[in-house]
């Protein structure tokens, strides 16, 4: 998918960010990529939105349970509890 | 017992597995608050219902009541309970019919940003505008969540399963892969087409407002 030599190029950068997040990027592919952002202000706000997204998608976490869900849960555990003693 | 079960020191659950083994009901409660709605969501990735998905969560509760006592600490108190959720979703889904097989299916191919946004020799035409000017408060406002959701909610399967389980659960790839049986290349590949995804619909909503 990418091309061996050369700078990368945008549309190509775009398809490594979850690899470049990850660490797994080979070493030259690393510093390509790293030389590309240096250099480039689009590539540069799309990788700072990716992290950006994936900040927020870490704060869905914080939504909170609804209160059927809770009872049910908890007469769930109380009835365990009352059947192991 | 003749040797020590060692729990990972790091896993930050250590106090509350001891509770929960000792039957203590607000423990359960911390850990029922913290993962459940996770679950039920990774849950209706392999089940066709939201009421289904609901009780295969229940069911994984009372799967973790049952065998805390012989969670050793091998792996972290969060990665072993959804690991008896995903058994379980995938038992009931296999049921179903609906069992996804996880890369087979819903492959998809190609670019995860719009080619006609680039100019021909793949540089930037149209490129994205910087959120830099974003006031936090708007990023974590309640209908930017939405978006975040809806654009979750759209995503093929096995893609909304990673992401769920990677970004917003915070799990480790390492976790992850083993949890569903992907190879990390496979992982990546859908959590990056997820996190694109997402990315874009962030973009729709924040762009068109500044």
């Amino acid at each position: 998918m990418i091309r061996r030599r050369g700078p990368l190029t945008c549309i190509e950068l775009v398809e490594l960010v979850t690899d470049y997040f990850e660490g797994a990027l080979s070493r030259r592919d690393r510093r390509r990529f790293k030389r590309h952002i240096a250099g480039c202000d689009g590539c540069t706000a799309y990788v700072e939105q990716m992290r950006v997204t994936m900040r927020l998608l870490g704060h869905l976490r914080e939504d909170s349970l609804p209160p059927v869900a809770r009872d049910a849960l908890l007469h769930a555990f109380r009835d365990w509890k009352a059947a192991t003693g | 017992m003749a040797k020590e079960a060692k729990p990972k020191p790091q896993d930050p659950d250590a106090a509350l597995v001891a509770r929960l083994k000792r039957g203590d009901e607000s423990a359960f409660m911390e850990l029922v608050e913290r993962y459940h709605a996770s679950m039920v969501r990774v849950a209706r990735t392999f089940v066709a219902s939201d009421a289904v998905a609901q009780e295969v969560a229940q069911e994984a509760w009372l799967g973790v009541l049952t065998g805390i006592d012989r969670f050793e600490g091998r792996s972290s108190l969060k990665t072993w309970i959804f690991r008896i959720l995903v058994n379980r979703a995938r038992t009931r889904g296999a049921r179903e019919a609906r069992s996804v097989p996880f890369t087979s299916l819903e492959r998809e191919e190609g670019e995860t940003v719009d080619p006609e946004r680039f100019l021909s020799d793949g540089a930037w035409g149209s490129p994205p505008r910087p959120w830099e000017g974003q006031p936090e408060e708007r990023l974590l406002a309640s209908e930017t969540r939405d978006v975040i959701r809806r654009a979750i909610d759209a995503l093929p399967l096995a893609q909304r399963r990673v992401i769920d389980l990677r970004d917003v659960e915070g799990l480790s790839s390492d976790e992850v892969v083993e949890l569903l049986d992907l190879t990390e290349v496979n992982q990546r590949v859908l959590l990056h087409r997820a996190r694109a995804k997402v990315r874009q619909a962030l973009e729709d909503y924040l762009g068109g407002a500044r």
